[in-house]
């Protein structure tokens, strides 16, 4: 079942007009910042379906913007987040999309700064709910309301063993654990998500393994 | 383990002899690993923001920043003074609270989603009509809230709760189902009884569509949460009365999915259907945005 908590309907508290696309927006660019770990010099935003027909009546992208920026969905900064995105120095791109996706309210986030790049697709399911779909090119299913850790290796199940050896250790309990392919060869994505925030020894201990090759900790979103 | 039906969670109140909201708090301290006291506060959250809300919509009768909407709740409190309304005085205070909540949302100001934005105003428009004339203690209306979420999750679950996936008998539909079982179980009412206003309400709301001019969430959203909130005390009033849909309420639930995806694109919050197609709809978006969106 998608819907699990009474606050998943009573809620969230928010900003008007929307809640799948406004304050879904913000969340999805909230979850785009966090998976990202910092603010990007660069967001560039491709919105699709409903999105991409209503955006400015609802403000998707005053509210995208907002969450990249690291606002809840009841920031009243919300309204201004093109001025506040222009003073921090993050470079805006808005563009939509004619293709028809598989969810009516989609939103592809693109965020880079001189180090990296990475691209956050999110879908906004209405009252708030939100769930990223797609992660670089890897399809997913992380709804960001746990903590969680994205791990990218290469496909060996003695790292698997490893990573949960060192969970266990600090006593983090898996919730769910999900692997996601690309293609043949390429490295494999785990998204464990935790009852717990993961601490930054775990974080380290996981880096320093063989064939791990990136950890990404995933701030959950209130 | 959340109930996965009405029948569910009927059969539930039944066998352990409780109310509605006691079976979704009980269900919300077991899923989430709250206590009760935090998850009774959380509720309580929600229903200052939403009392601040009607409080705000009903003294600043400013228009929205598209100049569509606001106004109304004041106008409509007016009339409630000032002449004999036809449909009842209570059932007109429900409606302008409504309108107040949904008109403040508009403004963007702070609401609270019940199920979303667009029909925000449904839930606490009812919740603050009815509660003051049944002398409704704090407890009472915080537990309003939880018996409309318990609602809400078997329609979210089931069906959708949003205009873009399933039209606006999801969105206002939604609302008005949660509002009227939880009037029933407000004044007393039995499970069954909120059940049956559920039934009766959702197979009033179904077919209703998602066109919202400009793909703002003012026209005709406004006037649809005042609608919807009038449905909902006719249903809570019926189901009050003894009387039962011929439908279970599940399967009006299924029959609200399928005739949701059976919705064209273009009458699922595009703008691009129904009202927004009109020529005033389409009238309205130029002077707004200066062109239609692409």
């Amino acid at each position: 079942m998608k819907y699990r908590s009474v606050f998943d309907i009573i809620g969230p508290i928010m900003i008007g007009p929307s809640s799948s696309h406004t304050a879904g927006a913000v969340r999805i660019g909230l979850l785009g910042r966090n998976l990202f770990g910092r603010l990007p010099k660069k967001a560039d935003i491709l919105l699709f379906g409903s999105f991409a027909k209503t955006y400015k009546g609802h403000g998707t992208d005053i509210a995208i913007i907002g969450g990249i920026l690291g606002f809840s969905t009841d920031d009243k900064r919300l309204t201004e987040s093109y001025e506040i995105a222009k003073q921090a120095g993050v470079e805006i791109v808005i563009r939509v999309s004619d293709e028809t996706p598989d969810h009516p309210n989609t939103a592809m986030i693109t965020l880079s700064d001189d180090k990296a790049q990475m691209s956050v697709q999110g879908i906004s399911h209405g009252g708030g709910k939100v769930e990223v779909s797609q992660i670089n090119d890897y399809p997913v299913q992380l709804s960001g309301e746990f903590p969680a850790i994205l791990i990218l290796h290469q496909e060996q199940s003695e790292v698997m063993t490893a990573v949960t050896q060192i969970l266990t250790e600090q006593k983090v309990k898996i919730k769910h654990l999900e692997m996601a392919n690309r293609e043949k060869n390429a490295p494999t994505l785990t998204i464990i998500e935790t009852d717990q925030p993961i601490q930054d020894k775990v974080l380290h201990k996981m880096e320093s393994l063989d064939s791990i090759e990136k950890v990404v900790r995933l701030e959950p979103i209130s | 383990m959340v109930f996965r039906t009405i029948a569910e969670l009927v059969e539930r109140c039944q066998t352990e002899n409780k109310t509605i909201s006691e079976v979704m708090i009980v269900t919300e301290i077991k899923e989430s690993g709250k206590s009760r006291e935090e998850v009774w506060k959380l509720m309580e959250k929600n229903l200052v923001i939403m009392e601040e809300a009607v409080q705000r919509g009903l003294a600043d009768a400013d228009r929205s920043r598209s100049g569509l909407t606001g106004g109304d709740a004041v106008l409509l409190q007016r009339y409630r003074k000032n002449k004999q309304p036809l449909s009842g005085d209570l059932l007109l205070d429900a409606v302008s609270k409504s309108v107040a909540t949904n008109e403040v949302n508009a403004k963007m100001g702070v609401i609270c989603a019940s199920p979303t934005a667009g029909a925000c105003g449904i839930v606490p428009g009812t919740l603050f009509a009815v509660a003051p004339k049944r002398q409704a203690t704090r407890e009472q209306m915080i537990r309003y809230l939880f018996t409309a979420g318990a609602i809400g999750l078997v329609i979210a679950n089931n069906a959708f709760i949003s205009g873009a996936a399933g039209g606006c008998q999801a969105e206002v539909g939604s609302a008005t189902a949660m509002a009227a079982a939880a009037m029933v179980e407000m004044v007393g009412g039995t499970a069954e009884q909120s059940a049956q206003a559920v039934a009766i309400s959702l197979k009033n709301m179904l077919g209703l569509v998602c066109d919202p001019v400009a793909g703002l969430v003012e026209v005709p959203c406004v006037k649809r949460n005042a609608m919807g909130a009038a449905i909902a005390m006719t249903a809570a009033d019926m189901a009050l009365a003894g009387i039962k849909s011929a439908i279970p309420v599940d399967e009006v639930i299924d029959a609200m999915y399928r005739v949701g995806t059976a919705m064209p694109s273009t009458l699922r919050e595009t703008a691009l259907g129904g009202l927004a197609a009109t020529p005033t709809g389409k009238e309205l978006e130029r002077r707004i945005f200066g062109s239609p969106e692409e």
